[in-house]
């Protein structure tokens, strides 16, 4: 039986645990209030641009512009994986890896190429690792990206794909459903689907007087649709881990909670045995006088 | 007469929500101006100043690429980033149209999307630095 001090020391040691853990939890929690208001601030753009670029969609030829057609031949595809920077997030991480390993092996058995672009730096480690084809990685990035950096990336995309260099790019991130639900989701961000047209914007659609012309304004709206998708993902990525993370932590510090209860009792116990032990001895003791 | 309803969003947010009178609007085939029963219409935006009318108070802001549309009196602007034109520090404008200046006279040999990018970037200085000087 471990002797009264180490049950001490353990126990003290958990305390310190516990207190990290809340602290993390406390600022997990903080940080998910920020992200989830940037993305709520977020949403009437992407709302509007769907609308906006869903009717237009309707009355044009889907085959006026190259990044709406499919390619005949699929032989290489690239993917754009999200993870977090940081671990101690829950299964978070794995889950997202997981899935697209998978993805990634199922591209493998159809003999196609599979080129990845990593955004957090638990996704770089574990592929790279692994020797994963990996055309590019930004780490630390999450809280900094704005459009622009996001405009830069879909140019990248757009400009291999047009030079024939990829056939179709993926992405896949972990989607925001709650506090309690984050699911990794995966989309097709090349060549594009152009988002569902609701009916009531069916009527009185083609009454748009358009500059330069529907199918101009059409090639510039197709980038700006792929940066809207992928900057939605970086945000519901980022909320999704923090999410993640508050619920990790908060198990976490209740687990702590349980383990000092449990330790505690110990303590007691042993505690309660030692005075016994000493106090036979001072009754053996004295009997021994008589 | 009725009133337009004028919206200014961006990735970071609504900027202007409000009633106004007219908008006049940098499109891409040129500014263009939105009177309330205006024809439904929609335009790419280049980078440029916006202004619009409530009563007597003029307002103008300064916004990037994106795209405008005009149906039943509202008039949506989507753009990458806008800034109240009161709001922009006119030093630091210029330091930015100098530096995109350079840049793109450094990259006007390499013909890539970095030569690009520095031309939007000085599209958007100038543009800054134009509405600062009107409104001064």
């Amino acid at each position: 039986m471990a002797s009264l001090r180490d049950i001490l020391r353990k126990i003290g040691a958990v305390k310190n645990t516990k207190q990290i853990t809340r602290a993390m939890n406390m600022v997990a929690a903080s940080k998910l209030r920020n992200t989830q208001g940037k993305m709520e601030k977020f949403e009437p753009y992407a709302g509007k641009f769907a609308k906006v670029l869903g009717s237009l969609a309707s009355r044009i030829d889907p085959d006026i512009h190259p990044l709406l057609v499919k390619k005949e031949q699929v032989s290489r595809v690239e993917l754009l994986h999200f993870t977090a920077d940081r671990g101690l997030c829950g299964s978070f991480n794995v889950n997202t890896i997981n899935v697209a390993e998978k993805w990634i092996k199922e591209q493998h058995a159809q003999k196609r190429d599979c080129n990845l672009t990593l955004v957090g730096k638990k996704g770089r480690d574990y592929f790279k690792k692994r020797g994963y084809s990996i055309t590019a990685s930004h780490t630390n990035i999450y809280g900094t990206v704005d459009i622009s950096f996001v405009n830069q990336m879909t140019r990248e995309f757009i400009g291999r794909y047009l030079s024939d260099e990829t056939d179709e790019v993926y992405m896949i991130y972990t989607r925001f459903l709650g506090v309690v639900k984050q699911e990794p989701t995966l989309v097709r961000l090349l060549p594009i689907e152009p988002p569902q047209t609701g009916e009531e914007t069916q009527e009185g659609v083609s009454e748009y007087l358009c500059e330069p012309g529907a199918e101009g304004l059409m090639l510039e709206l197709l980038p700006k649709h792929m940066s809207v998708q992928i900057f939605n993902a970086f945000l519901q990525n980022e909320v999704s881990e923090h999410a993640s993370r508050m619920t990790a932590m908060d198990n976490a510090t209740k687990n702590c909670g349980e383990l000092v209860e449990n330790l505690t009792l110990v303590y007691n116990k042993a505690r309660q045995a030692a005075i016994t032990a000493e106090l036979m001895d001072i009754v053996g003791g004295a009997e021994a006088l008589k | 007469m009725g009133r337009l309803y004028l919206e200014v969003v961006t990735p970071q947010g609504v900027l202007v929500s409000q009633e106004v009178d007219s908008v006049v609007a940098p499109g891409t085939e040129g500014e263009f101006g939105v009177l309330p029963d205006h024809v439904l219409f929609l335009s790419g935006i280049v980078p440029g100043e916006l202004r619009y009318m409530s009563g007597s108070v003029k307002g103008s802001m300064v916004v990037t690429t994106g795209f405008a549309e005009v149906s039943n009196d509202k008039v949506s602007v989507l753009v990458d980033a806008a800034e109240k034109t009161s709001e922009i520090d006119k030093e630091r404008a210029q330091q930015a149209m100098e530096r995109a200046r350079r840049r793109l006279a450094k990259e006007r040999e390499s013909e890539d999307v970095d030569f690009a990018r520095a031309q939007l970037a000085l599209e958007r200085a100038i543009a800054r630095v134009r509405a600062v000087d009107k409104t001064a």
